[in-house]
């Protein structure tokens, strides 16, 4: 058994304290803010150029200016702000957001991160990933285990181009919620009826 | 003051010429300068460089000018949502440099605010940093320069006849700097107001940055992923 992606969501919130500030990525991030409460005090983060998200609009409030980095149509909650995107990335850069929740392509046990190309095959660019990796007080990487293919995107070294180097805090996937600790992943909690044993070696730590 | 107001995108964009280096507003389709884009896409261009977040997405925006053959250089963050430009990336038909999108808006605004440079760790360690001089602070950074181009062409809700500007909730992205970036700026408006109509403290950019301001016109405003909840 795994965790869904709302199942996994739920796991990303739990590591965030209320009141944080966040920015959620394209994909599987996305979900955690599809999960929040009504009356939630977390502040997100879009780095097309505002604070304060809200909800997903009624069908009478969407606004064609009013979207999420993923080109979504949002809504704000009362206390928002509207901004440019040097100042947005000022916010990243300069320390000021607490957390980023991405999707990943891989991370290796140094906490380095691959997301942004396959050489050769797809290529989405870095957007804004290089910059919230080596921002954002705290990045948790939100990405199935293992890749289509059946091999564990959870590496020893990345293989692919990398995003940061040696910057991913934690990472949550369908099997359970790591840590990057010492050159290993520290198993921090399982799915249920996932057994340890699927990790075993040296990359992993209980 | 001297009125910056032209009539339409064909006079205000009347001395773009083939090899032109452009910077264009907008994040995915959002506050793109949808008049003067579709004005370059009817004009015979080549060897643009285009310095766009996105480059256009879903086959609109700049697309219209990269299936043209209009564009010979690129700068951008992100190319996912924008198939026709990953494909001619790999066809090689393109020269792509991909900026991470902090560093591209901070690169744009040093441009305009004559900072020749500037060390960012963002990208260190990765293929951004080849060929970069390195320098450690608190921890290694990358020496990144200004970008700079001849025209920025850019959207805005309102603006007045000396090119003061008000943006609407996100469309503001990258257009107030890269109108700050380039040598001629040309604005297109929903609204061109009088002067004086805009409250001096709201204006998020000063006329000072503009050369160029014309009421644009039929803008379609997309919407790339409509979500929407029930009540």
């Amino acid at each position: 058994m795994s965790w869904t992606k709302h199942q996994m969501a739920q796991e990303v919130l739990n590591l965030i304290p209320e009141g944080s500030s966040i920015n959620l990525g394209i994909g599987y991030p996305t979900l955690v803010s599809e999960i929040l409460p009504e009356d939630h005090d977390y502040i997100i983060h879009s780095e097309n150029g505002v604070l304060g998200v809200g909800r997903r609009p009624l069908e009478n409030e969407v606004s064609p200016t009013l979207i999420n980095a993923g080109k979504e149509t949002i809504t704000t909650m009362p206390g928002a702000s509207f901004f440019d995107s040097s100042l947005s990335f000022g916010m990243i850069r300069g320390g000021h957001i607490d957390f980023c929740i991405l999707g990943g392509m891989q991370v290796d046990s140094e906490g380095s991160l691959a997301n942004w190309m396959v050489p050769g095959k797809k290529l989405t660019g870095m957007g804004g990933a290089m910059d919230l990796v080596n921002g954002a007080k705290e990045v948790i990487i939100m990405m199935g285990h293992y890749s289509k293919s059946g091999e564990s995107k959870l590496v020893k070294l990345c293989d692919l181009p990398l995003t940061g180097k040696s910057v991913v805090d934690k990472i949550v996937t369908d099997k359970g919620v790591f840590a990057i600790n010492n050159g290993k992943f520290k198993i921090v909690k399982l799915a249920q009826n996932v057994d340890k044993s699927e990790f075993n070696g040296d990359l992993f730590e209980n | 003051m001297k009125s910056k107001v032209y009539e339409n995108a064909s006079e205000a964009l009347h001395d773009i010429k083939s090899g032109c280096t452009i910077m264009s507003g907008g994040f995915g389709l959002c506050g793109i300068a949808e008049n003067s884009i579709n004005y370059l896409a009817t004009c015979d261009l080549k060897d643009l460089t285009i310095i766009s977040n996105n480059i256009g997405n879903s086959g609109r925006g700049l697309v219209k000018l990269l299936k043209k053959d209009m564009i010979k250089k690129a700068y951008c963050s992100y190319v996912g949502g924008n198939p026709d430009l990953e494909q001619r990336i790999f066809n090689k038909e393109i020269d792509v440099e991909l900026v991470p999108q902090g560093t591209f808006s901070e690169r744009i605004r040093a441009a305009g605010m004559g900072i020749r440079a500037f060390y960012t760790p963002t990208g260190h360690g990765t293929l951004v940093a080849e060929g970069k001089e390195v320098k450690e602070f608190d921890r290694p950074c990358i020496l990144e320069t200004a970008l700079h181009a001849d025209f920025a062409i850019i959207k805005a809700q309102k603006g007045d006849s000396f090119g003061n500007l008000w943006f609407k909730e996100t469309a503001r992205n990258f257009s107030p700097l890269m109108a700050m970036a380039a040598k001629t700026t040309i604005v297109e408006v929903e609204e061109l107001v009088e002067l004086g109509e805009l409250q001096a403290e709201d204006i998020h950019l000063p006329g000072i940055f503009v050369q160029r301001i014309y009421q644009g016109e039929d803008y379609e405003n997309a919407i790339e992923f409509k979500k929407t909840r029930e009540e």
